[in-house]
């Protein structure tokens, strides 16, 4: 799984209430979700991210509650990757189940500034920061992993037959 | 191989006769429980499976409080979509307002969970049923929508934090001192997919009340789930509301723990958390004059008819400050009976408090007390974050019933110690 994309970097405990706030979960709709996406965090968020950009983030990213509506709105946003130090449990497993990449790195956090083009190739766990020629290495994804992330999450997986 | 409390119910229900820290298991689930919120989203992943009928209408639970009664059309829109899918599948546990409470103070009340089960639910505050020595824990909405279809749940096994108390509280400090003093100790991240097993003789110095809102709080320090040991107190509590037979786990006296802490309850004083992290904790030696606007008494985490009592306490006879709001808000309705046949509703009406239905509402920031940019309020609720209670700009000060009710009559941060 290869990821390119530059980076939009933000501290620690970013928790899912900033990523979406609750007032605006009355809905389901992921378009609607995704335009208040980080609002209480990064007004600008909305005019910065493009599709397919990484987002960088220091400890405990996604704490609180168990919205899935926050990865959704991640990943309906353009995220294509999260890269942390750590990530809060329920949102980690959120994420894989809808299909958003997620990966433990405190170096490449260390090594990536706001802005940074950065690739990332999960087949072989490494992360490269194109602006500054760094590389940084973490655990690959396990191959049931990226079946799930390919499909689009666990349901499409298991609607596709990869998963039983 | 010596196991965890928590270790014992994975592997009873896993059918395995040991587990270890690390293994990935597949579980047979008691309970699978979502919100208004989280329901519809679920419901959605549950069509997109293909799935035909729940795996056990008596299991699935529905409570519709954190919008509800219905603060919106979209908000009614959900509520309906949750209301149709429980009535399509003819789901006993289904909610609805005038029935259902605070989800997390409700099933306790309704004797739906019991020490042994395992339970999932679409809210990160399920963690509450460890304080009756079940395994319950956070998921999201897809993990519920797997579950509500075929009664299982992966985990990995975590490992464990031991919590050795003893001694009893004092005066004034409750359950939430505890786990504020905890989450101040450990951090928010201090058990990160970990399990807070509490043990000792001061188990038995707490109310299951105390411990329900010890292990609400067990996610605010990252963990997975938030166990107490089973005493007769559980026991008693259990059997007034449920005939269905259950197992007491006790960990192995030789079981492995990650850390262990000691923790004198005799010793914790009342504690606030300051903006923006649970892990900001005061004791009020360390707080100066903080004017507030607002006070919270109510949530999943402090909305029990002994959380209503002790602010009932502090404010009878007494008015609250003139620029404060305070909101109180019963957990379930039969608090809510409870609190109005035993006064507790003229004591705060006539202290100038609002009393509400039973809604999760103000907490998350979804409506029926929402702060204004520049607000402080100091609040019996769980999270602190940016934004959590409205404005970005505004504050919110996690504590006790007892602080908070101190804190409307002052207008300011206050001990009820210092009235």
């Amino acid at each position: 799984m290869k990821f390119n994309g530059k980076s939009i970097k933000y501290g620690d405990n970013v928790d899912t209430d900033v990523i979406i706030p609750a007032r605006y979960l009355n809905t389901i709709d992921k378009k609607e979700l995704a335009s208040h996406c980080m609002e209480d965090i990064d007004k600008e968020f909305q005019n910065k991210v493009s599709v397919g950009d990484i987002m960088v983030a220091g400890y405990n990213f996604g704490c609180g509650s168990s919205r899935e509506h926050a990865p959704i709105a991640l990943k309906e946003s353009g995220i294509s990757l999260v890269i942390a130090r750590s990530f809060a449990r329920i949102f980690y497993r959120n994420s894989i189940n809808i299909g958003l990449a997620i990966v433990e790195c405190s170096e490449a956090v260390d090594g990536i500034e706001n802005g940074d083009i950065v690739e990332a190739d999960l087949d072989n766990g490494v992360i490269y920061n194109k602006t500054t020629g760094q590389s940084f290495q973490t655990q690959p994804f396990p191959e049931f992993i990226q079946k799930i992330i390919v499909n689009g999450g666990l349901v499409p997986s298991i609607q596709n037959g990869e998963i039983k | 191989m010596s196991m965890t409390m928590t270790q014992k119910i994975l592997a009873a229900k896993a059918g395995l006769e040991k587990v270890e820290a690390g293994q990935l298991i597949l579980v047979d689930l008691d309970r699978v429980l979502g919100n208004d919120i989280t329901s519809p989203v679920a419901i959605r992943e549950f069509e997109n499976i293909g799935a035909k009928e729940v795996f056990d209408k008596d299991k699935v639970t529905m409570v519709m409080d954190h919008f509800a009664p219905n603060k919106d059309i979209k908000a009614a829109a959900q509520c309906k979509m949750c209301r149709d899918f429980c009535d399509k599948h003819e789901v006993t546990h289904f909610y609805d307002v005038g029935r259902m409470g605070i989800e997390h103070a409700l099933l306790p009340e309704k004797g739906l969970v019991l020490p042994g089960d395992v339970v999932i639910g679409a809210d990160s505050h399920t963690c509450t049923y460890g304080a009756l020595g079940a395994f319950s824990t956070g998921v999201g909405s897809t993990d519920m929508a797997c579950g509500m279809a075929t009664g299982k749940a992966w985990f990995k096994v975590p490992s464990a934090i031991k919590f050795v108390l003893k001694g009893k509280l004092n005066k004034y400090v409750s359950g939430k001192d505890v786990i504020l003093h905890i989450i101040g100790k450990i951090g928010v991240d201090g058990a990160l997919y970990k399990s807070m097993e509490f043990v000792g003789e001061g188990v038995s110095a707490l109310t299951v009340y105390d411990r329900l809102t010890i292990s609400n709080m067990a996610i605010e320090a990252g963990a997975k789930n938030g166990i107490f040991e089973v005493d007769e107190q559980t026991i008693e509590y259990v059997k007034a509301r449920s005939n269905r037979e259950f197992t007491a786990y006790k960990a192995d006296e030789d079981a492995i723990y990650d850390e262990v802490y000691e923790i004198n309850l005799s010793e914790i004083k009342p504690t606030v958390a300051f903006p923006h992290l649970p892990e900001n904790t005061k004791t009020f030696d360390e707080i100066g004059d903080i004017a507030i606007d607002q006070v919270v008494i109510g949530s999943c985490t402090n909305g029990h008819y002994k959380d209503l009592a002790e602010a009932a306490e502090i404010l009878k006879g007494k008015k609250i400050a003139k620029r404060v709001r305070a909101i109180v808000i019963p957990a379930t309705q039969d608090i809510y009976m409870q609190a109005v046949e035993n006064g507790l509703v003229k004591i705060f009406i006539e202290a100038g408090c609002v009393v509400s239905t039973p809604t999760c509402g103000p907490c998350l920031g979804g409506y029926m007390g929402i702060l204004a940019a520049g607000e402080r309020a100091v609040a019996t609720t769980n999270r602190n974050f940016v934004g959590r209670m409205g404005h970005v700009e505004s504050e919110v000060y996690l504590a006790s019933p007892a602080v908070a009710a101190a804190s409307a009559v002052m207008g300011k941060i206050a001990s009820p110690e210092n009235m």
